[in-house]
């Protein structure tokens, strides 16, 4: 209750005030009153009432309850500037103040105030209130007085010379202050100017006011016999509050439940290091035998030095590749840069990309073991016999054959071994002497010859079968062992008169196949026994001409055989594909090939065994000749031996066909090839 | 059919597996955290020997754990710290909105924390897996060390790696363990080798980074966090290996000699001592005195299993720690001082340098005795007689070199032969520069040749390079050449006969070796076709790298030719 009306005092006194204070502002012009505004905040408007101002220091209450106020102040009048009542009130009731006044008696005093309080009437010039006055600019009066009439401006408005002119002339221009609300000029007297000079100093407005005297402790460290004041103390002053209680007891439960732990210690163990492996247990974890480690940063070359060695340095063409290229395709991360000196090298811009980078690798990288092979690539290579002791086989090229226009397609020996005959693409037969390289005969076969010549192997008088295009192409020719029957095959998809055994002695033919199994690439007879060997594209099959039956089918692995020959043995046979291999067969094993050989870079086209030597050759259209040796034992346990012991070169590749057909000399370890650039060539 | 169907994917190699989502989700961590877990326990992605089948059928590029490790980290007490900064943070959003002022300082106070001894002493059980991993957390400290003291990571952070960096180069001065430098474009690295382990970092120029905004420091954060663990301890190991304190205090005589009047101007009393121990010029305080310990290090075993060369290797190493003994070394400015003393100090050299440019140095420039003075300029103003004025790289080369080089080819103006990097073993085959030839002819001790003899030295290495193309020509020319003589051969022969005119005839001479070399390549390489497809590729495969770092080689020396024959020219231009 008691509060309330002390707050209602407050207000009445404090619109008190404002009236007083325009009465004084008034009299002033603007810019004094803006300069009041700078002055110290601090001084409330409040403290005027605590009856405390005389101690000089403002109390931390005071400035708490002006808070309070601010919110009262429904007036745009700053706390500022309500400074100024406080001290024309001070004049009026110094006497009063001076004493410690309770504030009851404060509030009497201030209501004798207001009574006498004439401040009233004196401000009643203008009724309209705090308007700018702009708003009256147009009209011929400035506003209303008390009864409601108008109050006109002056009737002639002073310009800037008359302004100049009373400045000039006027004694008492510099204490005239025009006041906007009524449009009339105010002098200013004497004290009232004295007054303003004093407030503009920032001294008391009161002349007669002593800011030095001597203030009186009212709470200081003596304990005195009678209280500051004589208000009896509240009740809350001795009894516990119940607010305080509840808030404790809150946290009292807080903490035993656990919800507020007490302050900790500032935990400095963090920074704190101590032996960690002082016992080291050697104990590995599971974990540890699948852990990879992080493989290290590569160590620097001398490419990354700051004063790398000259040919470390980019040329312009490898600076240009390098900044072409992706960075991932970079060899080097970075640019071989030379410093003259030490003092010159900036720093490194991507140090900290790179060291990021580390990091993700680390954390991101999938890991996985790798085994590396470290070979030595010698070991790699197989250990063989050595190519001399596996001698004779044909080293060099001692003969060439001239004479043919065309591609030499087939070649062929007489049994003596002093005759060889030759069927080539300009339609002729040659008939050359080994052993002079002439050329003793040519004979001319209509058309152009394919695989014309084959001579009979072991009979004394020699035959020259040679087959030309009647109507149909003959592929090949092939002699049986006895020279009696002989084989040719004209390759047709269609026909199963594909293959055709003559006999000589009856002058008979006889096709010996009912069906077509395929295209047929070439034929041949076994050495010895009563065996026919049949080439088709992928396979060979080998027929028994007594019992009339097929009795096996090897599986060449090759897309397209081109060639095919067999061991004077009868058990092995080697066949050449187009796709550049050469697969040996051995019969008593399997029927798919024992030894795959890639030797060459071309279509294998030819290829050939010696009758009596441990050789073979075959011929590819990359213009070489490769003898090998091929040593068969006659111990079935033991595999047959295949070394390449020479390549022979010397064919020219025309047309991209290089040697067509390969055969060994039926005596000596000599081999004959015929190829596309019209020449057969003698190997000794 | 009797049983049960056997489900696919449900034995066999996808049972060891799991997928970084899974983990997470098994887990239940946000991915930062699982990320943080997962640098901080060591855990890394596996590659699976068959992606397909571990990733039940799908090609999709997905991370996998092996589910083992996963299983390890379930009961990893720091996951549950996570969880507790993750309420923390909660608690502290919501009390910074309800302006809870006295809330927030409490929660802040009862912020949680983590300590990671225990993840160390389980990720290197043995002190020896710690030293071995190393190499990334000294990079990453010094790296740390030199950062700002802006936003990018906390302060503390920054004092924490550079009191252990510092330690760290303390303990490499104090054990005399480094073995190699090497000043590259990118910072210096140095190599030491601490308990037989050889330990490399990378310690970046002096300058302030520009700091890169595609970088996630949070990650570089939580290595650094690690880091600093694991160097603390193996700091603290290692010191006490050495009988000196730690942390390191330094000697108290060296103290005195250290104190000055404007200690105070130069750093606040809290960072001064940090400063000091920086400085690397004073030796460390040891727990035992050092004349003791120096008597027990005399007495030695006789190693029965190390033989000649081994010995020879620990003498070797033994004059190369004691490098610098009995020189003494003055740094001008702007030269990197941290690096230089730090070097020359492991060496057993004493530094110093102007008072002005670092605390902790122990005589001024009018210091009689100096014998090398290391500038980095063109040309210095005042010069005494008693000393030799040499170029920063000096110091570094001597190191690498295990000896002390000649100072001629360093003075002062002088161009500087390059910087070689101490790394590069070369093997038979590779390219050496040959400034390394001349290095390695000092290191056996043989003397400097002369300008005249240097001439002729090129004139040999010329000769040699030649002969050595020779060779590699004939190594891939060889077919081609026999082809295209014999059938030279035969055209002569067939032409002789069609002119029928006889000539006399040359004795053609034979080199037996060249024959018996020509004889053997031509068996190689008829096994070389005997040979299975797959050792054909492996083999292939060899030959062809072989065959590139000819190349490479072949490339460098024709280059350094190109470029010393344009020297010469100039040379004598000038001469002219």
């Amino acid at each position: 209750m008691k509060k309330v009306r002390e707050k209602t005092a407050k207000k009445r006194s404090k619109e008190e005030e404002e009236e007083e204070e325009e009465q004084i502002f008034n009299f002033k012009d603007k810019p004094a009153g803006k300069e009041e505004e700078d002055e110290d905040l601090s001084d409330s408007e409040e403290s005027v009432f605590s009856g405390l101002e005389d101690s000089g220091s403002d109390s931390e209450e005071d400035e708490k309850e002006s808070d309070d106020n601010d919110d009262e102040d429904d007036d745009d009048v700053t706390a500022v500037e309500s400074k100024q009542p406080k001290q024309t009130e001070e004049e009026e009731e110094k006497e009063e103040v001076v004493g410690g006044v309770t504030e009851r008696e404060e509030e009497e005093k201030k209501e004798d105030e207001y009574e006498h309080d004439s401040s009233d009437e004196e401000d009643i010039r203008n009724t309209v209130g705090n308007i700018p006055m702009e708003w009256y600019k147009d009209f011929p009066h400035i506003g209303y007085n008390l009864d409601g009439k108008k109050i006109f401006k002056p009737i002639r408005n002073k310009d800037e010379l008359d302004d100049f002119l009373d400045k000039m002339e006027n004694p008492d221009y510099w204490r005239t202050v025009h006041d906007k609300q009524t449009g009339s000029d105010i002098v200013l007297s004497d004290e009232q100017v004295e007054l303003v000079n004093r407030l503009q100093k920032g001294q008391f407005g009161d002349v007669n006011f002593n800011e030095y005297q001597p203030s009186v402790e009212f709470f200081s460290s003596d304990v005195m016999i009678h209280p500051v004041t004589n208000r009896p103390a509240d009740k809350r002053s001795f009894i516990p509050s119940l607010i305080e209680k509840e808030k404790v007891s809150k946290l009292v439960h807080a903490i035993k439940m656990g919800w507020i732990k007490p302050r900790r210690v500032e935990d400095d163990t963090r920074g704190r290091f101590y032996d960690l492996w002082a016992g080291e247990d050697s104990s590995i974890l599971g974990r540890h035998k699948m852990h990879l480690p992080a493989p290290k940063i590569p160590l620097p070359g001398h490419q990354e030095s700051y004063n790398p060695p000259p040919e470390y340095l980019f040329t312009e063409e490898e600076l240009a590749l390098w900044e072409q290229q992706d960075a991932s395709d970079r060899k080097l991360p970075f640019v071989p840069v030379k410093f003259s000196s030490l003092r010159q090298v900036p720093a490194f811009s991507r140090f900290i990309h790179e060291r990021f980078e580390r990091c993700l690798d680390l954390y991101l990288c999938p890991r996985q073991r790798k085994m590396r092979v470290n070979v030595n690539p010698e070991d790699l290579i197989p250990k063989l016999p050595k190519p001399k002791d596996l001698q004779p086989f044909p080293t060099t090229q001692s003969l060439v054959y001239r004479g043919h226009s065309g591609l030499v397609r087939s070649i062929s020996v007489s049994p003596s071994g002093q005759w060889l005959a030759s069927g080539s693409d300009d339609g002729s037969v040659r008939f050359w002497e080994v052993c002079s390289s002439r050329c003793m005969k040519t004979v001319q076969v209509g058309g152009a010859v394919k695989r014309p010549v084959c001579l009979s192997t072991c009979r004394p008088h020699s035959y020259v079968a040679s087959s030309c295009e009647c109507g149909r192409a003959v592929h090949q020719v092939a002699w049986h062992a006895k020279g009696d029957y002989l084989a040719s095959v004209m390759p047709d998809h269609s026909s199963h008169l594909q293959v055709l055994i003559h006999q000589l002695s009856r002058r008979r033919s006889q096709n010996p196949f009912r069906k077509n199994k395929g295209l047929v690439q070439c034929v041949s007879f076994h050495p010895v026994r009563p065996y026919f060997f049949v080439a088709t594209q992928r396979s060979v099959r080998i027929y028994n001409l007594v019992k009339q039956e097929m009795t096996k089918k090897l599986q060449a692995n090759s897309k397209w055989i081109s060639s095919m020959a067999v061991h004077p043995g009868g058990d092995h046979v080697i066949c050449g594909s187009y796709d550049c291999r050469l697969s040996w067969f051995d019969l008593d094993l399997s029927t798919k090939p024992y030894k795959m050989l890639r030797h060459h870079k071309k279509a294998v086209r030819g290829a050939a065994y010696h009758r009596s030597y441990p050789l073979f050759a075959s011929a590819s259209d990359d213009g070489s000749v490769i003898v090998c040796h091929g040593t068969v034992y006659n111990d079935l346990m033991q595999n047959p031996l295949i070394v390449p012991v020479k390549v022979l070169r010397g064919h020219v590749i025309t047309h991209d066909l290089g040697v067509l057909d390969v055969t060994f000399h039926p005596t000596q370890p000599w081999v004959f090839s015929s190829g596309a650039d019209a020449t057969i060539r003698l190997f000794t | 059919m009797g049983g049960l169907q056997k489900k696919k994917y449900e034995r066999g190699s996808v049972t060891n597996y799991i997928t970084r989502n899974k983990a997470r989700k098994k887990l239940r961590l946000s991915l930062p955290d699982f990320r943080r877990l997962c640098i901080l326990k060591g855990i890394y992605p596996h590659e699976p020997k068959h992606k397909k089948k571990v990733n039940k059928g799908s090609t999709a590029p997905r991370t996998f754990y092996l589910i083992k490790d996963i299983r390890f980290l379930l009961h990893e007490p720091i996951v549950g710290k996570f969880r507790d900064y993750k309420v923390f943070v909660r608690k502290l959003k919501k009390a910074y909105g309800k302006t809870e002022w006295s809330a927030v300082e409490r929660l802040r106070e009862n912020k949680p924390t983590y300590k990671l001894d225990h993840i160390i002493k389980e990720r290197y059980p043995s002190f020896i897996d710690a030293l071995r991993d190393i190499d990334d957390a000294l990079c990453m400290c010094f790296l740390f060390s030199t950062f700002a003291r802006t936003g990018k990571c906390h302060v503390q952070t920054i004092q924490l790696c550079r009191r252990l960096t510092v330690e760290w180069m303390n303990y490499v001065v104090a054990a005399r363990a480094l073995r190699k430098v090497f000043i590259s474009i990118k910072g210096i690295y140095y190599q030491a080798e601490v308990m037989g382990q050889l330990i490399t970092w990378l310690v970046p120029y002096q300058f302030s980074h520009d700091h890169p905004t595609d970088v996630d420091y949070r990650v570089m954060a939580t290595f650094t966090e690690l880091y600093t663990t694991l160097l603390g301890f193996i700091n603290f190991r290692l010191y006490h290996s050495l009988n000196l304190l730690y942390p390191p205090k330094l000697d108290s005589k060296a103290e005195c000699e250290l104190k000055e009047e404007n200690e105070e101007d130069y750093a606040l009393n809290s960072e001064c001592y940090l400063e000091k121990l920086s400085a690397l010029s004073a030796s460390l305080a040891r727990m035992v005195s050092s004349a003791e310990e120096e008597e027990a290090q005399l007495d030695q075993f006789p190693d029965e299993m190390s033989t000649n060369l081994g010995k020879r290797e620990q003498k070797e190493q033994e004059a190369q720690k004691k490098l610098f003994d009995g020189l003494k070394f003055f740094l001008n400015r702007e030269v990197p001082r941290e690096s230089l003393a730090f070097v020359i100090r492991c060496f057993g050299g004493e530094v110093s340098w102007d008072k002005s440019v670092c605390i902790g140095s122990t005589y001024e420039v009018t210091e009689e005795t100096i014998t090398h003075h290391i500038v980095d300029r063109p040309n210095a103003s005042t010069q005494y007689i008693n000393r030799y004025y040499i170029q920063p790289q000096w110091v570094y080369d001597c190191i690498n070199a295990k000896i002390v080089l000649p100072v001629e080819d360093y003075f002062l103006g002088v161009t500087l032969p390059p910087h070689l990097s101490p790394f590069v073993e070369e093997k038979e085959g590779d390219y050496m520069p040959p400034e390394k030839v001349k290095i390695m002819a000092l290191q056996r001790g043989e003397k400097p040749a002369q300008e005249q003899e240097d001439e002729e030295e090129e004139d040999e290495d010329e000769d040699e390079e030649e002969e050595e193309d020779d060779n590699d020509d004939e190594e891939e020319d060889e077919e081609e050449d026999e082809e295209e003589s014999e059938e030279k051969n035969l055209k002569k022969m067939e032409k002789q006969r069609s002119q029928v005119k006889v000539t006399p005839g040359k004795m053609k001479v034979e080199n037996p070796e060249r024959l018996e070399q020509e004889e053997k390549a031509e068996e190689k390489r008829l096994a070389i076709m005997m040979m299975k497809k797959k050792e054909k590729y492996l083999y292939d495969k060899i030959m062809f790298g072989k065959k590139r770092k000819i190349r490479e080689a072949n490339k460098l020396t024709a280059k350094r030719k190109a470029h010393d024959d344009a020297e010469k020219a100039n040379k004598k231009k000038t001469r002219k």
